[in-house]
């Protein structure tokens, strides 16, 4: 929990201001129930009732400061509390940002939200209630203490035998209910990724009929939340009645003592109520101290969660030499093999192949077969197992990640668009992008035609995912979305599938004819598409088992032939 | 904030008995804790001065302490477990009515929101309704008991400095309402944001790899920031406006307890006879009830953050749990079988009403005849999907299946005629064998591996780390598109339901794997109907009719023989294909 201080160096001032004043307010809390002591001592004691309508003054001044430094006290809390949070926030979200695909993999996109979005509240309320309340109630109680000790140092050992039995107990239920909190938060998770699961698969589950079934395993997640919240809860409810319990007993310990003492003379009456005082300020003070430790208890197991985040370093280091060749060769595959962490067999096997600008190197081979691994590792979302990957001759691990990826537009198997319009979506690559080349882009990928048709055009806004378009029409903003900004190489994962024959057949003719200057990775299942490319390489199982042109892979290429074959019959 | 409240009470019903046991032990813990000061004052008056002490009055007074504080802490403990139990069941059930919508809204709202908003309801929002209700039950009942314990304990022992009391109170309330009613728009926009803020990360941590792929990072950084920073500043407000209650209260309580004391002291004095005379004992347990009176005062707006933030975020969670469900069918006829014929006369349907789509169209389907549905993308044709089955409502015409007009019957059965295997393959975490026997989950697992095995699916899986029961993870890494594809027409396969959709179904799949595929499906589409959306011209050149569809209208149909002699829209399609490069 402590490890995320770093977050408050911002609020130095807040976090030392804010318990200050709160501080101030209590020490004036403090001096009320001794004003009240003078009142019945002296005021009743002497009859005096000028003195009385004094102090009774004393009392309402020492009101009105204690709302002042409570006021100025809560305000620091929130700046501090809430700038904490949203530091802690981006920091967080930076920190994921640099992750590489096995680092996500490792916790999950749900989990990765749920601690960006939920965790960080939790963290946000343990710092604002820790300078609203953790000094106040500690201070309170040793205050008190200290004042009951001037009192009658004998009488006071009470205080000592109580504080720490109700210390020991609250150790005892943080112990006990930390766990439980991590367990919720897991829940929480279960939770975030089973709705997104069920929002994803809407017309899956719905064509099966599976409504009840969906529902019934979000509500047994929702249950088995629940059910550790109250083991939780039962925990830490202890607390509360066992405080007062003690406390109220220690009373009990006041009065028989305090009336030997009273009956020898130490004490008198009025003391003897300023300690009961004392010990009623220590009990509401130890309350809401109870109250405490169960949000720090939730502070601490969130905290805990984030720090695993942090704790994670991405396991790719950034290059930084910027200095670039454009006369070698733009791709170069120097015996790549790859295989997944945690998967023994490999996914690659001593690949190589050397790509210039201007042109094309068809990839085709069986599902699995490492077609999307291949083009996964040409911008560095995995590192090579074995082998080199060189581009514009350098080995892509020399360029910092940014810069290597600027270089490549990539159109991935899934089509994804972004909420925002076709405009935004158009500008990831290049954000200053005028619109005439977006329009350039859009014509290419064969998208102008529908989009020009759009009551608004590239201003159209685009649904979260692209729900408002067909797949079709969002595999080709995909395309488009690549080629903003010329970047010198493309890579096309087999990202024509849903586009029918004569579309298919005009977006390559454009490709050809307008990125000559683009050295281009095509993916595909159809020999068609491949056919004019300057070299096609067919995998197997991962393998590579012919590389060449269409016309010579005919003639020496089984597995290409018979695909070749397959597909004119 | 009313309102909502009141509904969020109404969940409490089915936990009458915890609520009932809640609030009789609060009394009970509260009233007897009530009893401790008048006892401590009796003992402190007991003990007068030097040599003036009654111990043996003092030990029973001292007996009857502890006995009470044991007893109330008792009622305490009890109180606090019913209201956890209460509060947390509650909540329960209002996400179970979330998820109970969500399964039941029409498509239309889920394709229409957002999914990181939805998660974020389900479970930030619902979330902080939890915090709120633990808090705001735990502080309400023994707060309400406290404040009416305490009032009756001061009337029997001055009524007129009780009154007194009685008199200053609303000043405390009626600032307390202030302030929560200034804060409460803070608290809408706290949430809003935050909901904001799901969407957004949901969007950009879900689509990571296209964010790398660009290095889009900083700039996703900077949205986030500026999100961040709203809520941040907004945060800051709300809490800040929204603690005032609390000092504010304290201090009017303090008043409270300075005009006490004063009038106490006075009394006590003589100097105010008309409040009649009190001991000092009673003056020490008057104080030290109108600190305990005022103290629920105290604690109750010390949760009013919390339940302004759990208000605002209910009212989110409410305004889906409100959308309406799709129209009941629970009266209509169950479709048990089906002979595959399906008519569609004079349809028309649009997602908005000034963008038309689909209009009078009409297809007669003979039971195991085979239509591909052909044309340029974006023609509509996932939309015949969403018809058939009744993903949306049409907006006038009918279908009819097995004879029956479709408005006649029930969805799910509906549905259940058909199988389908959607663009976007749908694979969720678990293992592969339960992915594939998710419209039976009775079957065996040699009906799984025979599915498996139908759509050449095994030899890939039998490969895989723990081949059936290998765990297919959120992100279905590690699987090819192709692999997840096989793994949902296995599915289907397994389902075996005499209706079929195949929705471009094998654009991922290499045309080794996707003619065993489509041999296997030759064998199930025996006597089946099938639709099939497809661009392969082998799957299409077998149909028994071609849809051609452009712009949302179906533009030509016939057999492929006809559909070339007439020369048109799909005579042209066809030729492309083969058109050399």
């Amino acid at each position: 929990m402590f490890k995320l201080r770093r977050f408050l160096k911002h609020y130095k001032k807040e976090l030392i201001l804010g318990p200050f004043f709160k501080l101030l307010e209590a020490i004036f809390e403090l001096i009320v129930p001794l004003v009240m002591a003078q009142i019945i001592d002296k005021g009743i004691g002497n009859n005096d009732s000028d003195y009385v309508w004094k102090m009774s003054g004393l009392i309402v001044v020492l009101g009105i400061c204690g709302l002042i430094f409570a006021l100025t006290c809560q305000f620091f809390a929130a700046k501090c509390a809430y700038g904490f949070g949203t530091e802690l926030r981006d920091a967080l979200y930076k920190h994921i940002n640099k992750f590489s695909h096995a680092e996500i993999d490792k916790f999950g996109t749900s989990s990765l939200i749920t601690r960006i979005t939920n965790d960080t509240v939790l963290a946000q309320n343990g710092v604002n209630m820790f300078i609203r309340l953790a000094v106040r109630a500690p201070f309170l109680i040793i205050g008190a203490a200290v004042m009951s000790m001037m009192l009658d140092l004998k009488l006071s050992i009470i205080f000592l035998i109580a504080a720490p039995i109700i210390t020991l107990i609250i150790i005892w239920v943080m112990k006990k209910t930390v766990p439980m909190y991590k367990k919720i938060q897991k829940n929480l998770d279960k939770i975030s990724l089973l709705t997104r699961e069920n929002l994803d698969g809407v017309r899956v589950i719905r064509a099966f009929s599976k409504q009840e079934e969906e529902k019934k395993e979000l509500i047994q997640e929702s249950s088995k939340l629940s059910d550790n919240a109250v083991i939780a809860g039962k925990i830490s409810a202890i607390l509360n009645p066992i405080t007062f319990m003690i406390m109220n007993l220690g009373i009990v310990a006041i009065l028989w003592f305090g009336g030997i003492r009273v009956d020898t003379g130490y004490l008198t009456q009025g003391e003897i109520t300023a300690f009961v005082n004392y010990m009623t300020q220590i009990l509401l003070a130890l309350v809401v101290l109870a109250n405490l430790v169960v949000i720090f208890t939730k502070t601490a197991s969130s905290a805990s969660r984030i720090n695993d985040i942090f704790d994670t370093q991405p396991s790719m280091t950034d290059g930084s030499d910027t200095k670039l060749d454009f006369n070698s060769p733009a791709v170069e595959f120097e015996n790549v093999s790859f295989s997944y962490p945690d998967a023994g067999e490999l996914s690659l096997n001593n690949i190589s192949f050397t790509l210039k600008r201007g042109e094309i190197l068809g990839i085709i081979g069986g599902t699995g077969s490492g077609k999307s691994t291949l083009a996964n590792l040409v911008p560095r979302f995995y590192d090579t197992t074995s082998g080199n990957i060189k581009i514009f001759g350098k080995d892509i691990k020399k360029y910092s990640l940014e810069e290597l990826r600027k270089l490549i537009g990539i159109v991935p198997q899934r089509t994804a668009l972004f909420s925002g319009t076709i405009a935004d979506n158009m500008r990831w690559a290049k954000p200053d992008a005028t619109d005439e080349e977006i329009t350039s882009a859009l014509k290419i990928a064969q998208a102008w035609e529908f989009v020009s048709k759009l009551s608004d055009g590239i201003k159209t806004q685009i649904s979260q995912g692209g729900k408002n378009l067909s797949g079709g029409q969002r595999q080709r903003l995909t395309i488009a979305r690549a080629l903003v900004g010329n970047p010198p190489i493309v890579i096309l994962d087999d990202s024509m599938s849903a586009l029918d024959y004569a579309t298919d057949l005009a977006l390559r003719k454009e490709i050809e004819s307008k990125l000559q200057n683009t050295a281009l990775i095509m993916i595909s299942q159809r020999a068609t598409t491949l056919q004019n490319a300057d070299h096609i390489l067919v995998l197997d199982d991962g393998s590579p088992v012919g590389f060449g042109i269409h016309e010579s892979l005919l003639k020496n290429c089984e597995e290409y032939a018979e695909i070749y074959k397959s597909q004119m019959s | 904030m009313i309102k909502t409240l009141k509904r969020i009470l109404k969940y409490t019903k089915p936990y009458k008995m915890h609520l009932l046991s809640a609030i009789f032990c609060a009394l009970t813990g509260v009233v007897l804790s009530l009893f401790v000061p008048i006892l401590i004052g009796k003992g402190v008056d007991v003990i007068i001065s030097k040599g003036n002490v009654d111990f043996t009055a003092l030990l029973k007074i001292c007996i009857v302490i502890a006995g009470t504080v044991l007893i109330s802490s008792l009622f305490q403990w009890i109180t606090s477990l019913s209201t956890n139990k209460l509060s947390f069941n509650t909540v329960r059930d209002i996400r179970a009515d979330y998820f109970e919508k969500l399964n039941s809204v029409p498509l239309k709202f889920i394709d229409n929101s957002s999914k990181g908003e939805l998660i974020g309801r389900a479970v930030n929002d619902i979330e902080t309704i939890s915090d709120g209700l633990l808090q705001g039950f735990t502080q309400l009942f023994s707060g309400v008991v406290t404040i009416l314990g305490t009032l009756v304990f001061m009337l029997s022992i001055n009524i007129k400095i009780a009154i007194l009391v009685v008199i200053l109170t609303p000043i405390s309330l009626f600032t307390a309402a202030i302030i929560t009613k200034l804060s409460h728009d803070s608290f809408t926009e706290q949430s809003k944001l935050r909901g904001k803020m799901s969407s957004f990360t949901e969007e950009m941590v879900g689509n990571q790899k296209i964010v790398k792929g660009f290095s889009y990072e900083k700039r996703a950084e900077k949205t986030f920031s500026e999100i961040n920073a709203q809520m941040g500043k907004s945060g800051v407000k709300a809490v800040f406006f929204s603690s005032m209650t609390n000092p504010t209260t304290r201090f009017v309580n303090g008043l409270i307890y300075a005009a006490v004391g004063t009038a106490g002291a006075l009394s006590a004095i003589g100097a105010l006879n008309f409040l009649g005379v009190i001991t000092v004992g009673q003056l020490s347990s008057f104080l030290s009830y109108s600190n305990q009176y005022t103290k629920p005062f105290n604690e109750i707006s010390g949760v009013i953050t919390e339940l302004q933030n759990a208000v605002a975020s209910a009212e989110r969670v409410f305004a889906v749990i409100d959308e309406p469900s799709e129209k009941s069918d629970s009266n209509k006829e169950i479709l048990a079988s089906c002979d595959g014929t399906l008519t569609m006369e004079n349809v028309s349907f649009s997602y908005i009403p000034e963008k038309k789509l689909i209009q009078n169209f009409n297809l007669n389907v003979q039971s195991g005849q085979k239509i591909a549905i052909v044309g340029p993308t974006g023609c509509g044709k996932t939309t015949i999907i969403n018809l058939l089955l009744k993903f949306y409502d049409i907006n006038s015409g009918k279908i009819k299946i097995s004879g029956k007009d479709t408005e006649n019957i029930t969805r799910s059965s509906l549905r259940s005629q058909f199988g389908m295997v959607l663009q976007d393959t749908w694979l969720f975490t678990g293992t592969v064998a339960e992915n594939i026997s998710y419209g039976r989950p009775d079957s065996s697992r040699e009906q799984i591996i025979e599915a498996a095995k139908a759509v050449h699916a095994h030899s890939f899986i039998k490969r895989l780390p723990d081949g059936y029961d290998t765990l297919i993870n959120e992100e279905g890494s590690g699987l090819s598109q192709g692999q997840k594809q096989l793994i949902s027409i296995a599915r289907i396969m397994l389902k075996d339901p005499p209706m079929l959709i195949l929705d471009e179904a094998t654009s991922s799949i290499d045309i080794r794997t996707e003619q065993r595929i489509q041999r296997a499906f030759e064998k199930i589409m025996k006597g089946k109907t099938s639709f099939i959306i497809a661009h392969r011209l082998s799957t299409i050149k077998n149909a028994d009719v071609i849809l051609v569809m452009k712009d949302g209208n179906v533009i030509e149909q016939g057999s492929h023989e006809q559909l070339i002699q007439q020369n048109g829209f799909y005579a042209n399609l066809y030729s492309s294909q083969f058109a050399p490069v």
